[in-house]
């Protein structure tokens, strides 16, 4: 399962996500993340039956968590099938079935969003 | 004589007309047609297929529309025109126009454009029209607002004159940062390879010799029944690169096979579906159709070089490309096509049904199309200015191994914001800013050698590099100067923002 954990870095500029692994034992994937001298936003994966115990622990540290059940939205009627996004794609998302119509698969998206600019149909948003 | 012709072997158009009307035509897909001619040899397949249908569907900047919007009351002879804030050519009389596939927007710049217009017109939507002129003692009126549909158009005519390119380039991306090309995102570091074109189904690879397509020739565009006009502009056949000039009639046709598009950081583009039916008249084209993805090949390019001469990395088939990794320098490479192979076949499947049901018949060309001809570059009676034009000769540099306090010194001492960092062969390893000196100054710390604080990372320029593709540097890098160096790296120059004021001075525009 996916979490986005923002977190702001004011006083202390506490390790969470390290004190979240040592306090858990769950070992967190990093998928990516922006961090500055103020605040951080990570998405992190971790195991389905750990979710729980990970995201209350990064709440319980401050941070915000929120859980993403979806990939990168996808305009069906947009898409021509063109096949601009597989190339650009860190976790090859994309591909064509053999008709060569464009599938998803959304469980390895990361929502890095490299795919919403180079889709030309305008096809691919990030989801809000 | 023709070699068929002279075997006896050939059909003429009227005959693969006759069974058209009769619905009794074989007609298959280009992408059909290699397996039908490995079963059945080439004379089988002559005897068996009457029509090929091919089709295309992808990025065709070159395209536009002619409309006609009927006389207002009182009469206006428009001199500018918009259609939802896009301008169209204004210098058509009266209440003509066209707009082109990619002009954008006056507002929403790259997120709308030409192309959207006639997608929009294309779906039913009603577009505005605003219009301006002098006033004339015929056309009294100044200015006009009005809100259209394609319904309300007296003709609305796709005229594109540049369509269905026979292959098109690669492209990949040697340097280290993102490009934003009209070959897509091109990732950094060779990260991916784009393309284009629908090899197999290609309606030119399908016919290289330019002996079926040509003036007159029915065709699919758009969803619509359309005519070849003649040749492409830029076609360039000799090295395979034939274009064509395509007209059909936008009121026909379908957003299934027109889409606007934007390709970031580039501009607005539209796809345009075309497909043209070949007449299987003889053994020549039955080898021209039997053309397959892996006998069409085009070179990678590089777009990271900004020149019209881009060296070619390697060459690929459309096989390669459509495999979806081609091997580049020992790796695996992934690729992207940017125009759509599923539609492309779409294309060609409507057309076959066309043809299947005697909706559309073929011809031959009224006018045929050089098939040797190549296209040339401009020809420019004027050169552009180079760095060397404009640049300081007289620039401070500093050695590596020199205290920042002398460096802050020459930093007054010379009036400028940025010393090259030399080393002790006289070549460019760094630079220094008043900035980073000053952070320096502030900050006491271990760092007292300018080595320490030299960006060691330079952007530079040489002295006959078009200043166009410096300026492009400078705002790119987002960086106020750009050393001049020589092939060995010797500092000769320096290319500031101040330096850019001398192309305004008279010097270069006139």
């Amino acid at each position: 399962m996916k979490l986005l954990v923002t977190f702001s870095r004011g006083k202390g500029r506490k390790p969470i996500i390290a004190q979240v692994v040592r306090d858990t034992g769950v070992l967190i994937n990093v998928e990516r993340a922006v961090i500055d001298s103020s605040e951080g936003e990570a998405l992190i994966e971790v195991p389905d039956d750990q979710c729980r115990l990970v995201s209350d622990t990064m709440i319980s540290l401050g941070a915000h968590v929120r859980i993403l059940e979806h990939g990168i939205t996808y305009n069906e009627s947009e898409c021509v099938d063109c096949g601009a996004c597989t190339s650009v794609c860190p976790r090859e998302v994309f591909s064509f079935d053999k008709g060569w119509k464009l599938q998803l698969d959304e469980g390895k998206c990361i929502l890095c969003g490299k795919c919403v600019d180079a889709c030309p149909h305008r096809a691919l948003t990030l989801p809000l | 004589m023709h070699q068929s012709e002279y075997l006896g072997m050939h059909k003429t158009i009227q005959q693969i007309n006759e069974r058209i009307r009769d619905g009794a035509a074989r007609v298959v897909t280009a992408e059909e047609m290699p397996a039908i001619v490995a079963e059945l040899g080439e004379e089988g397949a002559l005897k068996e297929v009457d029509v090929v249908t091919t089709g295309t569907f992808g990025a065709m900047c070159s395209s536009g529309a002619f409309f006609n919007f009927g006389h207002a009351e009182p009469p206006i002879r428009m001199e500018r025109i918009w259609l939802n804030n896009v301008e169209a050519y204004g210098g058509l009389a009266a209440v003509d126009t066209y707009i082109g596939a990619t002009q954008q927007s006056d507002t929403r710049e790259e997120e709308y454009g030409g192309a959207h217009v006639i997608e929009d017109l294309v779906a039913g939507k009603t577009v505005e029209l605003r219009a301006s002129s002098r006033g004339t003692d015929c056309y009294p009126r100044r200015t006009l607002t009005t809100e259209l549909a394609l319904e309300h158009l007296n003709q609305a005519i796709m005229c594109n004159p540049r369509n269905a390119y026979q292959r098109y380039n690669a492209a990949t991306n040697t340097t280290d940062r993102v490009l934003h090309t009209y070959m897509g995102t091109l990732l950094p570091g060779s990260g991916n390879i784009t393309y284009s074109g629908a090899g197999v189904l290609n309606p030119l690879s399908n016919d290289p010799d330019f002996r079926l397509i040509g003036s007159g020739v029915p065709i699919f565009l758009c969803g619509a029944p359309g005519m070849v006009i003649g040749e492409g502009t830029q076609h360039s056949p000799g090295n395979g690169f034939g274009t064509m000039m395509v007209t059909g009639d936008m009121k026909q046709m379908s957003q299934d096979f027109l889409r606007a598009a934007t390709m970031t950081g580039y501009g607005v583009t539209l796809y345009v579906g075309l497909g043209v039916p070949l007449p299987v008249l003889d053994l020549d084209v039955v080898r021209a159709t039997a053309v397959r993805d892996e006998d069409i090949s085009v070179d990678i390019l590089d777009y990271s070089i900004p020149s019209r001469a881009r060296p070619a990395i390697r060459k690929v088939t459309y096989a390669e490309l459509r495999s979806g990794m081609v091997e580049l320098n020992g790796e695996e490479v992934r690729t992207s096509s940017l125009s759509s192979f599923r539609r492309a076949r779409q294309v060609a499947q409507e057309l076959k049904g066309w043809v299947e049901s005697g909706k559309m018949q073929l011809s031959l060309p009224t006018r045929p199309i050089d098939a040797k001809k190549l296209g040339r570059p401009m020809y420019q009676s004027t050169t552009s200015p180079k760095v060397l034009d404009i640049m300081d000769t007289l620039v401070f540099s500093i050695g590596e191994d020199e205290e920042i306090t002398t460096a802050a010194k020459k930093l007054l001492k010379g009036e400028t914001n940025h010393l090259p960092v030399i080393n002790g062969q006289k070549k460019l390893v760094g630079i220094v800013t008043t900035f980073d000196v000053s952070k320096a100054v502030a900050n006491p710390g271990k760092a007292h050698l300018v080595k320490d604080i030299m960006k060691k990372k330079v952007v530079t320029t040489t002295p006959d590099e078009a200043v166009d593709i410096a300026v492009q540097k400078l705002e790119k890098y987002n960086i106020s100067a750009l050393p001049v160096v020589d092939a060995q790296l010797h500092v000769i120059g320096i290319l500031t923002a101040m330096n850019l004021g001398k192309l305004f001075g008279g010097r270069w525009l006139k």
